[in-house]
């Protein structure tokens, strides 16, 4: 994973904890950028897409260029939360179109309101101890395509998948301190 | 994953909470069709009130938390959070906004206090808080009750930016002031603002608050919100600004375009063109000592 650039999408959510995150997993070894407009994504080896709202992060994807920049971009995408959203190729809502990048069918705010917001173990394919994960007004995936490997359930349905390079998670690993998913996604790129 | 063991309300989903709304806008809507509008141009989250702060000013009398038919209204029509406010100290409004699925509970001064010693003791609270404030030991003291998110209180329902930039000034001078203060230093500092040591010193380590910190209070115009942002605030409330403007769309798409391009001047001038009349607005310092909102908390 030496040397990877990574574009954090830096238009609305919590930028700045995925771009620390991504420092630490690299240890040094690559980089980390905010990526505003298409120019920002040439080079990257990789994009993640940060929680925060779907709606807002989806006007900003279509008003900055970046739908078609992020559609033909062929590295890796670690999407969280709002951004599992944002890559599905199906939603439970009408405000908007998603990116269609990753086969699963999403619906948001499927556990509720913040109220309803938890933090678990949760047993992830891959991962020897269970990792803590945070879910913030979490969304959940109900349907995997074929050629999407599901990584972690909970009761409700699907909350982790990987499709080829990419991995998507409706939980925030940026807040936790936890970085391996974030060590296995660059493992992966 | 054993569905017993999952824990609800902790500070980290709190503070994780108002990470999401970095670089957003949250607006002031009084019913289910403001809110969608506020959805619409791109809000964040929309506050849910019974009136506006200007037209609390102009009521008087004691004002209270929103009936919670008119919330409840406003959480069906949009998908977005939802916040409410409630009076300083009055821990059964909030919660009752909590009952109801709120999604953040606004402490806050443009209400009526109900109690003028103590504030809510927030970590009582499984939904997160955010409360006003106007220096550093305002903020540490909020933080120390269990604030997920700080705004500074400038002052509302006046459209006139002038206290909004003072306490943001205020706020980032008094850490810049603490970072690199020794042990000994931060102790007296920690003494002299009555702030608790230990944040105090979390955030002279971090440079920063360790909450997210919006900008409230008198924010108008697409430009007072970029002045807000490259001043530093995370994000920003506007209240009145919105829907006491003459084209309350226009203006809210206007004002979550400038929040989002903040360094954009060409852009803001672009869509702050033709923009219709902003809401009239009030001289602060024509204001009386006791219709200064800010004043109230401490």
């Amino acid at each position: 994973m030496a040397g990877k650039k990574v574009g954090v999408l830096a238009l609305q959510g919590d930028v700045s904890e995925h771009i620390r995150a991504f420092e630490e997993a690299l240890g040094g070894a690559g980089a980390v950028v905010p990526v505003r407009s298409p120019a920002d994504l040439a080079g990257c080896d990789a994009l993640a897409i940060p929680g925060g709202e779907s709606t807002t992060i989806s006007r900003l994807i279509d008003e900055s260029g970046l739908r078609e920049a992020i559609l033909s971009f062929e590295g890796g995408i670690f999407a969280t939360c709002a951004g599992m959203v944002l890559v599905a190729t199906g939603i439970s809502d009408t405000r908007f179109a998603p990116l269609g990048l990753v086969d699963i069918a999403v619906d948001r705010n499927a556990f509720g309101r913040q109220r309803d917001s938890f933090e678990a173990d949760l047993p992830v394919k891959g991962l020897e101890a269970p990792f803590h994960a945070v879910f913030i007004r979490a969304p959940l995936a109900v349907r995997a395509g074929q050629g999407v490997e599901v990584l972690a359930t909970v009761p409700q349905g699907i909350v982790a998948v990987r499709q080829g390079k990419h991995i998507v998670l409706s939980f925030h690993p940026e807040l936790g301190g936890d970085l391996r998913l974030h060590r296995m996604f660059l493992a992966g790129l | 994953m054993k569905l017993e063991e999952l824990r609800y309300g902790t500070e980290l989903l709190k503070r994780g909470f108002a990470s999401m709304q970095k670089g957003g806008v949250i607006m002031d809507v009084v019913n289910a069709e403001q809110a969608r509008i506020a959805e619409e141009a791109g809000a964040v989250a929309v506050m849910a009130l019974e009136r506006v702060p200007a037209d609390i000013r102009k009521a008087g009398g004691v004002a209270r938390m929103a009936d919670p038919e008119k919330v409840l209204e406003i959480i069906d029509a949009v998908s977005i959070p939802v916040m409410g406010k409630v009076r300083i100290g009055h821990f059964v409004e909030a919660q009752v906004l909590e009952a109801i699925g709120v999604d953040m509970i606004d402490e806050s001064e443009v209400l009526t206090p109900a109690d003028e010693e103590y504030h809510i003791d927030k970590t009582q609270f499984t939904v997160p808080f955010v409360c006003g404030a106007r220096n550093l030991g305002e903020a540490m003291r909020r933080i120390n009750e269990g604030a997920a998110m700080i705004r500074t209180k400038g002052e509302a329902g006046t459209g006139n930016v002038v206290e909004a930039v003072r306490h943001m000034r205020a706020i980032q001078g008094e850490i810049r002031q603490i970072v690199g203060m020794d042990e000994q230093e931060l102790r007296a500092r920690a003494r002299a603002i009555e702030a608790p040591y230990e944040i105090l010193a979390e955030t002279a380590k971090r440079g920063r608050l360790p909450v997210v910190n919006f900008s409230a209070g008198g924010i108008a115009t697409p430009s007072d919100a970029a002045l807000m942002m490259q001043m530093g605030a995370d994000g920003v409330f506007v209240g009145s600004g919105i829907f006491k403007s003459s084209n309350p769309e226009k203006m809210a798409k206007a004002v979550v375009e400038a929040v989002h391009h903040y360094t954009d001047a060409k852009l803001i001038a672009e869509v702050s063109r033709g923009i219709g009349d902003p809401m009239k607005g009030l001289d602060v310092h024509e204001l009386k000592d006791e219709e200064r909102l800010q004043e109230r908390g401490w």
